[in-house]
């Protein structure tokens, strides 16, 4: 039983994750229709502002406690990661849709921002690997057979968090409305006096922001940085995304936790040669039997 | 017009000639190294070394070799760490710089397959740092500097059944890396045969894996007395800090892969007071090693590391073959079986990485020592242990 509720644990932690940048890749899809494939690189390089605002919040010039120099970090590091995300959408996606660009090409380019992302940081920082440095003093809790450390709880409660905020933001507020009108009629929406393009950097800097944070959080949990972290968990989170209905925000939710929960699940069982396989050919199962993903809609193509 | 081109012709054969001329006078060797991707902490340290040796060499007027002195040229190639660009860098080197003889990959992940497309080519390469029996197994054209693991396998047994008084054992292995899955198969059947006890464990994981609590959640439950950690020195350090994590209080074994500074860096204090076999100790060396050693730090500033001391030796091997040759042929594929014509004919060599014999496969036999995490991140000699 302990066991049990430790993999538990374990999966939520992992799939906390996967939910976050999910969240991110759903937003800007919900809004745009356009698969940002450059946001598990953002997620890289939030990881990476958040590496160097807390060293330089504890290092020798401010000298900051720990503790007081994580408080300062969450909002520094999701405020820059969200320009680099605007910065993004300013000078790649923009010029493009101002252009009338196909999606395909909007695509295609997100990806290679993702690439030039990955290779600037190889470029500038070198291939050698970073360690992030301890912000909170790490404790661990022994319950019965079941161990967990403070930041495995607050990486949980911060992906629940983070959704119940979308969720509300999205359904709840102006801003929100807004966002789901441009998803359901882009053409229709300015002439109704919404600013399209503010609506879009407000989605921009929500989905690159939470990034920031997740990043921030994984580095303190996984403390080894690469240029290339962000490629492989993105692509995941991606799919997550997809399987729980890509646009929804609880779809991006549930569909990130459930692909923490069979990665864990498969490896607690089987080899881990098993993982990859087992966890996607699950998640194929699902779209095959329903394509639009868990909680998506199916689309009318308007003429 | 006719004798402009004439005059042309005349320029650019001469040209080519003088080249020819030139090129007879260098010996180029070519290093397949990662310079980039998952451990380019290795890269580096194998092309410091190497830098080192090419520096002394050169400005002291070349090798001699036959009562002639030749001027010795390195190519350095990146494999980026993986296997598929290892066989890339290792073409290259062999069909477009027309080197005589690589040096490098290190990792047995990469040193394994390139290992066959330099022997499919018959081109002599030696591997610094790969413990793996595959990478010169039935390989005539394939050497190394380092001890393998079916020694380095036994060693660890023996200690960590000694040192924590272990009845009982469990292994992480990174089952996509040749290496690391080997090591932990060879560490398992010996930790059997000896009757140390059972392996409770043997839990494997992905080279770009992150998490690995599932797999230490299993371990922690069958309740070994130690964890032997067969990986690359970033792949230790989240493994340590998660076991712990995961109320794992017990110690670590662990491999010639950790010896790098860079897993002081990344692992910090919670790899302080473990344990690891490797090549060689910095800490308290003698003669040669020494001098080497505080060259090393005197020109780069940080302790050379394992592989670097080996990527010395292997030059130091190719060396010895060449001057075993006893000419230089300035047609690489006469010049390519006279090397490894020569270094099959070494018997024993003197390095800093210790004396070795070579066996017909062409594998050194050599001493294995086994190093502590001092708590304040050096790595201290334990104990030696020799075949």
């Amino acid at each position: 039983m302990d066991f049990f509720i430790q993999n538990i644990l374990n999966a939520l932690q992992w799939g906390s994750f996967y939910a976050l940048i999910a969240l991110g890749y759903t937003l800007v899809y919900g809004v745009l229709r356009l698969i940002n494939f450059a946001h598990g690189d953002i997620f890289m390089v939030g990881a990476y502002i958040s590496f160097f605002v807390a060293g330089f919040l504890i290092g020798p010039i401010i000298g900051l406690a720990p503790a007081l120099a994580f408080a300062v970090t969450i909002p520094l590091t999701m405020v820059l990661t969200s320009l680099v995300g605007v910065t993004l959408e300013r000078i790649a996606y923009r010029p493009l849709r101002r252009k009338g660009a196909h999606r395909l090409y909007v695509v295609i380019t997100a990806l290679m921002c993702g690439l030039i992302l990955e290779y600037s940081n190889l470029a500038v920082l070198g291939a050698s690997r970073l360690k992030f440095p301890e912000l909170i003093e790490k404790q661990i809790w022994s319950i019965g057979g079941v161990t967990v450390t403070n930041l495995k709880v607050m990486v949980i409660v911060t992906a629940i968090l983070v959704f119940l905020f979308l969720q509300w933001v999205v359904t709840r507020t102006r801003i929100g409305m807004a966002m789901r009108a441009i998803s359901y009629d882009k053409f229709a929406i300015p002439l109704m006096g919404i600013p399209i393009d503010n609506v879009i950097v407000v989605t921009f800097i929500l989905g690159s922001g939470f990034a920031g944070l997740a990043g921030l959080l994984f580095a303190m949990s996984y403390p080894v940085l690469e240029p290339f972290m962000g490629m492989l968990i993105g692509w995941k989170a991606f799919i997550a995304a997809v399987v729980g209905g890509i646009g929804d925000i609880k779809g991006a939710f549930v569909g990130g936790f459930l692909l923490g929960f069979i990665e864990v699940g498969v490896v607690t069982f089987f080899p881990s040669t098993y993982r990859d396989l087992f966890a996607f050919t699950i998640l194929l199962l699902i779209l095959w039997m329903k394509p639009t993903g868990l909680f998506g809609i199916p689309q009318s193509t308007k003429i | 017009m006719r004798k402009t081109v004439m005059m042309f012709l005349v320029l650019v054969l001469s040209m080519v000639l003088a080249g020819a001329a030139l090129a007879a006078d260098t010996i180029k060797v070519g290093f397949n190294i990662p310079l980039t991707g998952d451990i380019p902490e290795v890269g580096e340290g194998s092309k410091n070394a190497a830098e080192m040796y090419l520096a002394d060499i050169n400005s002291a007027g070349g090798l001699e070799v036959g009562g002639k002195k030749y001027m010795l040229e390195f190519i350095y190639m990146d494999n980026e760490s993986k296997a598929e660009s290892a066989v890339n860098a290792a073409l290259k080197l062999i069909e477009q710089e027309q080197v005589v003889a690589i040096i490098g990959p290190n990792s047995s992940k990469q040193a394994v397959p390139a290992g066959g497309t330099a022997n499919d080519n018959r081109v002599p390469m030696i591997s610094p740092w790969s413990t793996n029996p595959d990478t010169t197994k039935d390989r005539p054209w394939v050497f190394r500097a380092a001890f393998l693991d079916p020694f380095q396998g036994p060693v660890v047994a023996d200690f960590a059944a000694k040192k924590f008084n272990a009845k009982s054992s469990a292994v992480l292995f990174d089952i996509s890396n040749d290496y690391s899955k080997g090591l932990a198969e060879i560490f398992k059947s010996s930790w059997e045969a000896k009757n140390l006890g059972p392996v409770v464990a043997f839990e494997s994981h992905g080279t770009k894996d992150q998490d690995f609590s599932a797999q230490l959640t299993n371990i922690i439950r069958a309740n070994p007395d130690f964890i032997f950690v067969p990986n690359n020195y970033n792949q230790v350090a989240l493994i340590v800090q998660q076991a712990r994590d995961l109320g794992y209080k017990g110690p670590f074994m662990g491999s010639d892969a950790w010896g790098t500074p860079d897993l002081i860096k990344l692992c910090g204090a919670q790899c302080y007071g473990q344990y690891f076999s490797t090549h060689y100790a910095a800490a308290g060396a003698k003669g040669a090693t020494k001098v080497f050693i505080d060259r090393y730090v005197e020109k780069y500033g940080v302790e050379p590391a394992d592989y670097a001391a080996l990527t010395w030796d292997s030059i130091g091997l190719l060396v010895e073959g060449i001057k075993k040759a006893g000419k230089v042929d300035s047609n690489p594929r006469k010049m390519r079986q006279m090397i490894r014509d020569g270094l099959a004919a070494i018997e024993s060599f003197d390095g800093i990485t210790g004396s070795a014999k070579f066996d017909a496969e062409g594998d050194p036999i050599k001493c294995a020592v086994v190093v502590k995490i001092s708590d304040e991140g050096t790595f201290v000699f334990e104990e030696s242990v020799c075949p």
